[in-house]
């Protein structure tokens, strides 16, 4: 392996004085690093919403849920994707394909939030 | 007044993040090389899995009581530690992470605050950001909110917040608090004090100045001047360099043959080498031990070690590697079945320090190309994972160690990450 060493010559860059650091995906995606997981898409369920097939998904967990956001949750111990949507202290977990139904929490039901999604990164294909 | 946050049974609380399942379920962590049980959840410690006890002994009596079995994961173990301590450093001025699962934190200037629904907040935030439930106990000095800590598991698991500020409390916490496990009450010291008579924590705070510092020396005061709710232990929150570094492993099948004995002896010196370019410092005592397996009787038993001293300090992979080649040379005897090597690296001085002798001098260019080269192979590493590029002394990876349970590396690395199915 050769270390490719940068050599200064010539004349100084008159950009020099201005030079501000690159643009960092990490800075602009993420809010709260220490609550911050990445979670992969397996299944079409929430095409939707247009979360697809191995869609990357950003997921901080410091969120509490609101109206219709995306979330990951926990029910009856099995991880899952859906929109979350509460009225008059109903908790409703809605698919975004018409052919699943919606799920309705009941309070015998082992559920928790797992992480609300930020952002979705689609590779276009 | 302090607080120390601890995890609750932490390894296998990193599990469960990711593993809903297993919540309530019984879960055992294996230490490296899948030997011994390091760690337990609440439910394998309530079916009697002892601490320590070695993999084959128990192993069926795990799979009978369908105890989950991980081995030890410390990318995501030390992840999501991380992920804890800044959570916690963002409630406070001043944090000391004391081990991978535990922190003290400094509340003084906090007098208009209530504690304890400050510290409630804490443990409710740790479990929201990073999954991971936490025990947290507050007292006047770090000695006392250790023993606050444990009133919290064991008297409070659903609050998981317990504070200790008046002379009451603290009184009737000690009265019920066995004296040998006070923070920093040894083993010779429990027995000494169990033989006059003090079994508890308070029995201890009340004893005199003079018995204390004529039997137990000025520190064992200082840890009953903390008993009585005198402060003397202060936060340490810049973590004092290392003092040595040591990597050791038992190897996954004992071997006699040199040549692979140099492949472990050069992964654990490169590995140490690494460690000590992260702390910037350097090595002056490359220290190699190697033995048999000390639990087989019938084989012969052999276990020596050697220490070089380097004629100047270093941190190159390359160098370390020839000298810790050079003191296994020296210790080995052929028609040994081997089963355990350490490198050690000591007398470590900062790298600014560094002089060079006469009689290894190295021209300032080529000094500069090796510690490129280093610079890159560490970069390349920390992109690409472990290993990926390394000096050819460390030969392939036919003798890799056996982790059989490890769990994903979820946040570490990319083809690890969490998969949901919808």
């Amino acid at each position: 392996m050769f270390p490719i060493l940068k050599v200064k010559a010539g004349f100084p860059s008159p950009a020099e004085p201005y030079l501000e650091n690159p643009l960092d995906l990490n800075e602009k995606l993420i809010q709260n690093r220490s609550a911050t997981f990445f979670v992969e898409v397996d299944g079409d369920s929430m095409e939707g919403d247009a979360i697809f097939h191995q869609d990357l998904l950003i997921v901080d967990r410091s969120l509490t849920p609101q109206n219709n956001q995306i979330v990951v949750a926990v029910l009856d111990n099995n991880f899952t994707i859906k929109r979350f949507h509460k009225e008059k202290n109903q908790i409703q977990l809605l698919a975004g394909n018409p052919n699943f139904k919606a799920i309705q929490i009941s309070p015998e039901m082992d559920f928790y939030i797992w992480g609300v999604v930020t952002y979705v990164i689609h590779k276009v294909r | 007044m302090f607080a120390l946050v601890d995890c609750n049974n932490f390894y296998a609380s990193c599990e469960r993040v990711f593993k809903p399942e297993l919540n309530g379920k019984p879960i055992v962590v294996l230490s490296n090389n899948d030997g011994n049980v390091i760690a337990r959840s609440k439910e394998a410690k309530a079916l009697g899995v002892e601490m320590t006890a070695p993999l084959f002994k128990i192993k069926s009596f795990l799979e009978k009581n369908h105890i989950h079995i991980f081995s030890s994961n410390y990318a995501l173990y030390g992840d999501l530690s991380e992920r804890v301590m800044n959570t916690l450093a963002e409630f406070v001025p001043r944090i000391e992470v004391y081990s991978i699962d535990e922190a003290f934190l400094d509340f003084s200037g906090f007098i208009y605050k209530d504690l304890a629904t400050l510290n409630q907040q804490i443990r409710q935030s740790v479990k929201q950001n990073v999954g991971i439930p936490v025990s947290i106990g507050v007292a006047p000095t770090k000695t006392l909110a250790k023993i606050a800590n444990h009133v919290a598991k064991q008297q409070f698991p659903e609050k998981g917040v317990f504070v200790a500020n008046d002379a009451q409390t603290i009184e009737q916490m000690l009265q019920v608090f066995p004296v040998d496990r006070v923070w920093g009450i040894g083993r010779n010291h429990t027995k000494f004090l169990q033989k006059r008579g003090i079994e508890s924590a308070w029995q201890l705070a009340q004893a005199s100045d003079s018995f204390v510092q004529k039997n137990m020396t000025v520190i064992g005061l200082r840890t009953v001047k903390e008993l009585r709710g005198e402060s003397c232990l202060q936060m340490e929150d810049v973590t004092p360099p290392r003092k040595g570094i040591i990597t050791s492993r038992s190897f996954a099948k004992t071997t006699d043959d040199l040549n692979l004995l140099k492949e472990y002896i050069a992964t654990y010196a490169s590995r140490a080498a690494e460690k000590l370019r992260l702390q910037n410092s350097c090595t002056t005592l490359v220290h190699v031990s190697l033995r048999t397996n000390r639990f087989n009787r019938n084989a012969p038993q052999y276990s020596k070690s050697c220490s070089i001293q380097l004629p100047t300090g270093s941190n190159d992979s390359s160098e370390v590697v020839r000298y810790a080649h050079r003191a296994l040379e020296k210790i080995y005897l052929p028609n040994y079945q081997y089963k355990k090597a350490q490198v050690s690296l000591t007398g470590l001085i900062p790298k600014q320090e560094v002089q060079n002798d006469l009689f290894s001098y190295k021209a300032p260019q080529e000094q500069e190309k090796q510690e490129k080269l280093m610079q890159m192979l560490d970069k390349v590493n920390t992109k690409l994972g472990r290993d990926k590029v390394k000096l050819a002394a460390l030969g392939s990876d036919k003798w890799k160690s056996h982790a059989q349970y490890m769990s994903p590396r979820y946040t570490t690395r990319w083809e690890d990450i969490l998969k949901v199915k919808v």
